[in-house]
């Protein structure tokens, strides 16, 4: 775990002392509403629905107990008891008093956490798979690479102002379970004659206008990649549009000029800015190494894991579902499932984050994970410790085992929370999850991914679900659009839509009848929902969702 | 006072530039130009750095629209090592990121001003290099 030093701890301290100035400066007039809002953004402050809402940045996914205890303290404190964890490996506080919010920061630098650039028009928290560190397909850890991309883009003075948002996700697999072709730079780490470096894709995101990131450059090694990254950044801030806030992500960027010109742009933005990077970095790089070096792994047999297996059902169900290879024979990855059917997917209670800190504290090398499809992850425990983890997390009401399963639904906040939302998404995940809670059923359906957005801008990456649940309103009345083949992998697809939407009464009836026409239709049981569909196509989904209307119009 | 006030490490002085700044783009703008005018939004091949150009001026089209910064940056490095000044609404809180990115100074009105008084400023000018990752990331 990457440990702040002197440096980190003097900045974040500064930053929120500057903050509070801010706040102050507000408050007496000396800076304007419009002036003020881009800062507190910066800080990861919104202005939600009922209430501010506080984002904290867990960057690269990545916590220790001591840093889950507080954010478990500060729900409690500062908050009704709950915090919810996002699709971009932030925690969301939805309930803080403008008058805490400084506050709660100097709590999170206390324990090396912050706000900055969760928000706002800026480079936002650096995401990376969740697996880092631990899955036996890694070629090399990425956090070591977010950790410098991190301290790269915080405070950059010159992209605090940007025409957008901008996200950056790595992975160190050549499985991307970061959904790197869905961000503004995606970077997926290849090792080429024994060096390290990246492919890097340009230009993805979701959103109004889904798009799968396009390859700018297929290696930049690893000495020249914040220089190359800059030069993007750089390229995109003088050229992106600012006229019209729905054209002014880089996807549209690369669209409208193509990426030959990009490329051609960057390389020569590059050449100027790379001889500004004289080494440091690399050298910074190489202590940020030494934080992440492998905890020491217990060789014991794993006999008790194998006794166990074989006698207790229910452990061998949650074992099936929610671990995961490690790298590490004698090790399993273990994934909390944050999706009891009828909970709210990615919220946890204060006593539920103290129970993971608990864990990860006892079995778990004290690593803990947060990953985009809202789960917690527990990246490290011996096989041996399976049955106890899963024992302790039963008490908190934390064992489903559903990791992977349709019940496993990422949905954004929406019409519960969000400004922006144009429908709920909560409900509905929560409707499905309970349709399909029992363990008969959702096994047999095996392998699926549903993702609920609760307006266009697809926070709950709809387009590349599985199933995509896309919440829009007409003239008052909620309405769901179904996109069907998203994938958000290593093999990235947007998922096409399959005919005209459907009211919140119905969505519940489509997606069952779209369920009954897979398991009819699929070739043999081990044939996954989307490998069904890549052979199948659209087509006999639309016959049986609208079979009484077979040439009406596809207006939608 | 309705004069543009001129702000710097040391706080708001008057205007300390008395010749003339002409507009890149000025038909009478030549090689012998001392200072220019040009909009963060232009482009920075368009920018003709000659070497008896003293002074160059980049107007920001709005506080939020951070364009001058990078165009600032790019400025110093086509190797122009002169005067460089941000005019424009800008905000107290943006004096250090100006100064990072290459700009000596921050030229404002004097409503501006006086609405964030000279103490705001020093506040952010004040140990402006402190605390900068992308110093430490770039230093040698």
């Amino acid at each position: 775990m990457y440990k702040y030093n002197q440096f980190d701890k003097q900045f974040v301290q500064k930053r929120n002392v500057q903050f509070r100035d801010q706040i102050n400066r507000r408050l007496n007039g000396a800076l304007t509403e419009e002036e003020f809002k881009p800062l507190r953004l910066m800080n990861g402050l919104y202005l939600q629905l009922h209430a501010y809402m506080l984002r904290v940045a867990i960057p690269y996914g990545s916590l220790n107990s001591i840093q889950m205890n507080a954010l478990a303290t500060i729900s409690k404190r500062w908050d009704k008891g709950y915090g919810h964890f996002t699709t971009r490996q932030n925690i969301q506080f939805n309930w803080p008093k403008l008058s805490d919010v400084a506050n709660i920061l100097d709590m999170l630098a206390k324990v090396n956490m912050h706000a900055i650039q969760t928000s706002g028009n800026t480079i936002r928290n650096v995401t990376a798979d969740h697996f880092a560190g631990a899955a036996a397909d890694e070629i090399e850890d990425p956090r070591p690479y977010a950790e410098l991309i991190r301290q790269w883009s915080t405070d950059h003075p010159e992209f605090q102002f940007l025409p957008r948002k901008f996200k950056i996700a790595l992975s160190g697999s050549p499985k991307d379970r970061a959904v790197t072709r869905a961000h503004d730079i995606g970077l997926r780490m290849i090792k080429q004659q024994g060096s390290i470096g990246f492919e890097v894709t340009v230009g993805g995101g979701l959103g109004r206008t889904p798009m799968i990131g396009k390859v700018i450059r297929a290696f930049v090694g690893s000495k020249e990649l914040l220089a190359y990254i800059e030069a993007i950044v750089s390229v995109w801030n003088l050229l992106g549009r600012r006229d019209n806030k729905y054209k002014s992500r880089i996807k549209i960027t690369v669209h409208e000029h193509g990426i030959e010109k990009i490329r051609e742009l960057v390389d020569a933005r590059f050449e100027l800015l790379r001889k500004n990077f004289k080494g440091q970095d690399q050298r910074l790089l190489e202590e940020i190494r030494t934080y992440f070096a492998p905890p020491l792994f217990k060789t014991e047999a794993i006999n008790t894991f194998l006794e166990r297996y074989q006698l207790d059902q229910s452990f061998r169900d949650w074992t099936d579902t929610n671990t995961h290879k490690h790298r590490v024979e004698s090790y399993s990855i273990v994934s909390i499932s944050l999706k009891f059917p009828g909970d709210t997917p990615g919220d946890a209670s204060a006593d539920q984050m103290r129970k993971i800190a608990d864990i990860a504290k006892k079995y778990g090398h004290d690593e803990i994970r947060v990953s985009h499809e809202q789960n917690i992850i527990l990246p490290h425990v011996h096989k041996n410790d399976l049955p106890a983890v899963q024992r302790e997390l039963k008490s908190v009401n934390l064992a489903t085992a559903n990791i992977g399963l349709i019940s496993d639904i990422i949905a954004c906040p929406g019409m519960d929370y969000c400004t922006l939302a144009t429908a709920q998404s909560i409900p509905v995940a929560k409707e499905i999850a309970n349709k399909f809670k029992s363990k008969k059923t959702a096994w047999n359906i095996g392998k699926m991914k549903i993702k609920i957005s609760g307006c266009i801008n697809a926070c709950g990456h709809h387009h590349v679900g599985n199933i995509g649940i896309l919440g829009l309103e007409r003239n008052g009345i909620e309405n769901y659009q179904i996109t069907l083949g998203g994938d958000a992998t290593e093999t990235a697809t947007i998922g096409n839509r399959v005919g005209p939407g459907f009211s919140a009464k119905e969505i519940l009836p489509a997606i069952d009848q779209i369920v009954t026409t897979y398991l009819h239709l699929r070739e043999e049981k081990s044939e996954t929902f989307l490998q069904t569909y890549n052979r199948i196509g659209l087509t006999p989904f639309k016959r049986a969702l609208y079979p009484e209307t077979p040439n009406r119009k596809q207006k939608l | 006072m309705t004069a543009n006030v001129i702000v710097t490490d040391d706080g708001f002085l008057k205007e300390t530039w008395h010749s003339q700044i002409i507009s890149n783009f000025d038909v009478n703008r030549s090689k012998e130009t001392l200072a220019i005018d040009v909009m963060s939004d232009c482009n920075p091949n368009d920018i003709l750095i000659a070497p008896n150009l003293r002074m160059i001026r980049v107007n920001f089209v709005d506080f939020s629209d951070g364009r001058g910064f990078t165009l600032a940056r790019i400025i110093r490095l086509l190797g122009f090592s002169g005067r460089l000044r941000a005019k424009g609404e800008l905000i107290s809180d943006q004096y250090s990121m100006a100064r990072r990115s290459g700009f000596d100074e921050v030229e404002i009105t004097a409503a501006l001003a006086k609405r964030q008084p000279e103490e705001h400023w020093l506040y952010r000018a004040d140990g402006w290099q402190d605390n900068d990752y992308q110093n430490r990331l770039r230093a040698p």
